[in-house]
């Protein structure tokens, strides 16, 4: 995926939205500038299917030598799919973090809104403060 | 730590190539320093398998000379210094009068005769002010002066298994010729540097105490002539390195509120006919209940216990982490703690409480790792 054309939370987590059938799906996972900043990742806690995740609250937690972070669901819905390798291959958060590092899929709420998310000009001006 | 949140932070001579060399910055005892340039494991495991050079001068550098440096320090230290040769180093600690840890320091006896007794004292950056100020409120300072060399020095620590032939190169000394724990002072150009063989990572190496306005300069060549040999390193490995080591670190393992046989340092103690400030509390501890002691933990999963989570042995607290890693040479996470004396023997099944899931840990003796396997 391209990184410009996807949305972000405040929290550095990326959501690609598609519609199928009606139904909004957002697929997540970590930005690249995430995981620059944590650098030497030893364990991830992934959310689990069917679990049901809120914009803004912790679904998971991302592990490095120096800290332990929060993994934040960047919307409100239903897990319907978990990047499982990903704990076994935490590598694949960096090298490919908007395909192959994909976290999970999540099925938004009716009427759930993904207004809150930033753009990737807006996310990257973030980033340059926080750097 | 007495630095305010309005406080600037101190930089050392260093900073301005920490910044442009990517090191991530960050507060340290009120230091600007170093906490990695590229990552904590790289930098980890380059020390182990060949050198990594660690700005250390946000340590604070003490001097003491006259005739009576030798009683004063005699009563501050838990050590004897009259009886070190010149060139020796010593671990030491320095207590309050409750026996409890005010600093662990080094000692250097730089020099000796017949009127002079001269001796350099490293401190924690974190104890700078507190030491300073017990120093000044104790008595007996008629016959010596000290002198606080921090501001105009820089300290640099290489360390690794290549560590002492790429000083040596650089220095042009015999520096392989000195033993671990002793010192020399050497010429370089015209700059006078005092080199000891210590450190704290566990591996052979050495620390330089320099003037400050050629710490860049030496830092610069080292690198040069090092070829991708020795690399700098920041505070981040540096932790994960005297961690592995099993190396205590001043509020962590070490408080006001531990006495030095729980943290498992009778080794820097003298009782022997001697007397030192806080002898008498530290009797009556060792006649007594020790209490916890400090003890290491490898763990059975992955996630990694941090200070002050809960110790648990059958479901109840038992004491508390003070320090905790993944070792990048183990590729386990690893801590350690102080829990009752009933639970530190090795093989002892216990569990960590890591946000409120309990991971599986067991006592494994101290150091987790040696250099010599």
């Amino acid at each position: 995926m391209n990184a410009e054309e996807l949305l972000y939370s405040k929290t550095h987590e990326w959501a690609h939205v598609t519609e199928r059938d009606g139904e909004k799906i957002a697929t997540i996972g970590i930005s690249a500038f995430a995981i620059e900043q944590l650098t030497d990742l030893v364990y991830m806690e992934l959310p689990q299917t069917g679990q049901a995740v809120t914009a803004g609250e912790s679904m998971g937690e991302v592990e490095s030598v120096k800290a332990v972070s929060d993994l934040y669901s960047p919307v409100t819905g239903e897990v319907i799919d978990v990047n499982t390798s990903l704990v076994d291959s935490l590598e694949t958060l960096g090298k490919d973090p908007y395909d192959a590092g994909w976290i999970a899929k999540i099925r938004l709420v009716d009427g759930g809104s993904i207004d809150e998310l930033m753009d990737f000009e807006a996310y990257q001006k973030q980033c340059s403060e926080d750097g | 730590m007495t630095t305010g949140p309005s406080t600037e932070l101190r930089k050392t001579p260093l900073f301005d190539w920490h910044s442009s060399h990517g090191g991530k910055m960050a507060d340290f005892a009120g230091w600007s320093m170093p906490i990695q340039y590229s990552s904590i494991v790289e930098e980890h495991l380059h020390t182990r398998s060949s050198a990594s050079m660690f700005d250390v001068s946000h340590m604070a550098r003490l001097e003491f000379r006259g005739a009576g440096a030798n009683s004063f320090l005699n009563r501050l230290l838990t050590r004897r210094v009259d009886n070190m040769k010149v060139g020796q180093v010593r671990y030491s600690l320095i207590l309050n009068q409750q026996a409890g840890v005010l600093d662990d320091v080094l000692v250097y006896r730089t020099a000796i005769d017949a009127r002079h007794s001269c001796y350099w004292m490293v401190v924690n950056a974190g104890n700078h002010q507190k030491i300073s100020s017990w120093i000044g409120s104790q008595p007996g300072g008629e016959d010596f002066e000290w002198i606080d060399h921090t501001a105009e020095t820089a300290m640099m620590a290489i360390q690794g298994p290549r560590a002492v032939d790429l000083v040596k190169a650089q220095l042009q000394a015999p520096l392989d010729e000195l033993k671990y724990y002793h010192s020399t002072r050497v010429a370089w150009d015209d700059h006078m540097v005092l080199a000891s063989r210590t450190g704290y990572t566990g591996e052979d190496g050495c620390e330089l105490i320099l003037p400050a306005d050629c710490a860049v300069e030496f830092w610069m060549q080292l690198i040069a002539a090092g070829n991708g040999q020795v690399k700098a390193a920041g505070l981040g490995a540096r932790d994960t390195l005297r961690v592995e080591a099993g190396m205590p670190l001043y509020g962590h393992e070490l408080s006001e509120t531990m006495n030095p046989c729980q943290a498992g340092l009778g080794f820097a103690v003298n009782m022997k006919n001697r007397d030192f400030i806080g002898r008498t509390a530290l009797e009556a501890i060792k006649a007594g209940a020790i209490g916890q002691q400090r003890i290491g933990l490898l763990l059975d999963g992955r996630r990694v216990p941090r200070t002050d989570y809960p110790i648990i042995a059958g479901g109840e607290p038992v004491g508390l982490v003070t320090s905790g890693t993944f070792s990048p040479t183990l590729e386990r996470p690893i801590a350690m703690g102080y829990v009752q004396p009933e639970w530190v023997a090795v093989d002892t099944r216990l569990e960590v409480d890591i946000r409120g899931r309990l991971e599986k840990a067991k006592v494994v003796k101290l150091p987790f790792y040696t250099r010599d396997g």
